[in-house]
């Protein structure tokens, strides 16, 4: 689960990590009488989304005139930010930071992740911080220094010390590293995170560090054991139906195509998608029904699918293991009882009590389709969705 | 023959008064699996299924001689059941249970490589030897005993390599699905190390995903010490940039750990890769004929 730039700052304070002083603005509170007070000098107002190339987009704005700090943040609230990783549809902005201007003197790249190729605790840091990290990181690896923390050791003074010295501090910013780390690390591990960054961490005119921005993820897995957390969760982060099927227990992320798939397994949804670009198509979603569905969920699924606007065709891609197939084939019959579905389903059941299913699903052309393999079945939904 | 288990395993279930625990047990004694005892905290001393039922694994080896250990206790509860039975040196650990918190599963594996106990999964249907035993929650009437090894990352996906491999007339030696954590036990490279010294293993099915570099380590491997012929399918090639997947282990990031990468990888090691699923079973058919 992502949290907001604010929320995680929030974090941060928390946790003794030195954050430049600011201001949360959201819907509805009166921003005159916030603004009024600090708008004596410059601000930075940042658009609070889920997603990354905020800058870019116009999501992040200096304000240095007096009296522009009001328009400025009436205009970004309650609006849509565009950019790169959201879509075309956008994000809403429900709540802006202010911030204070910085002197930045350099910009360091600082995250802490769960790596899993040591199976640990990573601490990713690197002098060369800042918007284009990953191009660093892939054009030139070795500037970018890892230390791995052992669970049971926990992190260690030499561990900070050479990360410190990999960044060319001096011993008093390795002394305020050492805090940093120390108390990051206790975050990390407090609230179960799977990511925590901080890009860029600056040092300041005066030589001191401070995260400029903040970046958490919390692990799903875990969140049943923080239910302060829980409470960060923002739906209007997300698209409408997938915040629709995270209620429904679906797992389910919307794509630009033209065919919807409804397929049992994280592993098989993905290869279904696959195998109809592989074939000329483009899936309008991805979506895991789960391994132990039930008819209910099916009948869900199908619902959300076939209400896609830019849905053609459905290619349902049903392996039985558990599931028994028959149970498949029911709610997708009771679906269809719910609602009037002109879109054509091609239909694949395999496994348990397939046979069975596949005799439910008889004489229901032309709405339904059933294939016997998995390469027919994605033709025939190709050829559909380009015909209705 | 088979790798890790075969007709002769004892197997222990930690949870097998819950409804998981229930059901894939009696699955597994209907498919000839020796289900051999139980554990649930606070139920010890009664049956449950017709076989004992403890309230510690130490109890249980008191009266029993146990090979592996099936879990299908709730996630918040697994990585103390996992702890649990490597204390108890069970040397094989097959942890179904899916949603496990990520730092849980770094303690267990600092506790685990330290021991001689290997896990397979979380987040797995388990392993299979086709004929001999079942642990684990796929549908045991699709597997046939023969001759291909297959190890894979996904649930369903290995249950499509599973089916072709029986259309095929090849049947399977052992199926292991080693999960889709970021953190989990046994790897490629340990089931591809197994698969190539089993003698009744022709052939090996591997399937991966994107996110992580197991794949490309096993590539690695596979150009080096395996002989045998390795058909490998990666599921992901079109998964959008930075989204996630379901599966934990299914994340893009930093531009490593992409399908395009893992079969470039594969390909430069001799692998005969697939772009689909559909095709698996048909090229691995041919492999052993040649």
């Amino acid at each position: 689960m992502n949290i907001h730039e604010y929320q995680a700052k929030a974090l941060f304070v928390e946790n003794k990590i030195p954050i430049l002083s600011s201001h949360v603005i959201k819907q509805g509170d009166d921003i005159q009488s916030i603004c009024g007070s600090i708008n004596d000098h410059a601000w930075i107002v940042k658009a609070q989304v889920h997603a990354g190339g905020r800058g870019k987009a116009g999501g992040i704005i200096v304000v240095k005139e007096t009296g522009q700090l009001v328009p400025t943040v009436t205009n970004m609230l309650g609006n849509i930010l565009i950019t790169k990783q959201t879509g075309d549809s956008g994000l809403p902005i429900n709540a802006v930071l202010l911030e204070e201007l910085a002197s930045i003197k350099r910009e360091i790249y600082l995250a802490l992740l769960v790596d899993r190729g040591s199976k640990q605790v990573a601490i990713i840091a690197s002098a060369e911080g800042g918007i284009d990290i990953e191009k660093v990181a892939e054009q030139t690896p070795e500037r970018i220094y890892t230390q791995f923390v052992h669970p049971a050791a926990g992190l260690q003074p030499n561990q900070i010390r050479n990360i410190g010295y990999e960044l060319h501090f001096e011993m008093d910013q390795i002394k305020q590293l050492a805090k940093i780390l120390n108390n990051l690390f206790k975050l990390f591990v407090d609230n179960d995170c799977s990511l925590v960054e901080i890009n860029p961490l600056i040092v300041n005119a005066e030589g001191n560090l401070i995260a400029l921005d903040a970046k958490i993820n919390i692990d799903d897995n875990a969140l049943y054991r923080h239910q302060e957390l829980q409470a960060l969760y923002d739906t209007t982060q997300h698209n409408k139906a997938e915040a629709i099927a995270k209620e429904l227990g679906l797992n389910y992320i919307k794509l630009d195509g033209n065919i919807g798939c409804i397929v049992n397994g994280a592993g098989l949804a993905m290869a279904t998608m696959d195998l109809i670009k592989h074939h000329g198509g483009e899936p309008a979603n991805f979506l895991d029904v789960g391994g132990g569905t039930t008819q209910g969920k099916i009948a869900e699924a199908f619902k959300l699918v076939s209400s896609d606007q830019s849905v053609r065709s459905i290619f349902v891609n049903i392996f039985g293991g558990i599931v028994r197939c028959d149970l498949i084939a029911q709610g997708i019959l009771d679906a269809l009882n719910e609602i009037t579905l002109s879109k054509p389903v091609v239909v694949l059941l395999q496994g348990t009590n397939s046979a069975e299913g596949k005799k439910l699903l008889e004489n229901k052309l032309p709405i339904i389709i059933p294939v016997d393999n998995l390469t027919d079945g994605a033709q025939r939904t190709i050829t559909l969705a380009a015909s209705t | 023959m088979s790798i890790l288990i075969d007709k002769n395993s004892r197997v222990l279930c930690q949870g097998i008064t819950g409804t998981q625990g229930s059901f894939h047990t009696q699955q597994a004694i209907d498919y000839g699996t020796q289900m051999v005892a139980g554990v649930t905290p606070g139920r010890g001393g009664s049956k449950h299924l017709n076989l004992p039922v403890y309230d510690t694994i130490s109890q249980v080896l008191i009266d029993h001689k146990i090979d592996v250990s099936v879990i299908y206790v709730p996630a918040a509860f697994s990585a103390d059941a996992i702890l649990e039975a490597i204390y108890a040196e069970i040397k094989l650990i097959v942890c179904i249970t899916e949603g496990i918190p990520v730092l849980d599963m770094v303690k267990v594996n600092a506790v685990l490589k330290d021991s001689d106990s290997k896990l397979i999964g979380p987040n797995c249907p388990g392993i299979i030897s086709p004929g001999e035993c079942k642990i684990g929650i796929m549908p045991g009437e699709i597997h046939r005993a023969g001759k291909v090894g297959i190890v894979s990352r996904s649930g369903t996906l290995t249950y499509i390599a599973v089916n072709q491999t029986t259309q095929h007339d090849m049947g399977q030696s052992t199926c292991v699905g080693i999960g889709g954590d970021p953190i989990h036990g046994l790897d490629f490279i340990d089931c591809l190390q197994m698969f190539e010294e089993d003698k009744d293993t022709d052939g090996i099915i591997m399937v991966g995903e994107i996110g992580g570099t197991e794949e490309e380590q096993a590539a690695e491997y596979i150009q080096q010490n395996v002989t045998k012929p390795v058909v490998a399918y990666i599921a992901g090639v079109t998964a959008p940039l930075g989204k996630r997947m379901g599966h934990a282990g299914a994340i893009i990031s930093g531009g490593k750990g992409t399908a395009k990468q893992k079969y470039q990888a594969l390909d430069k090691a001799g692998v005969v890769t697939v772009q689909t699923p559909a095709e698996i079973g048909k090229h691995m058919s041919n492999l052993l004929k040649s």
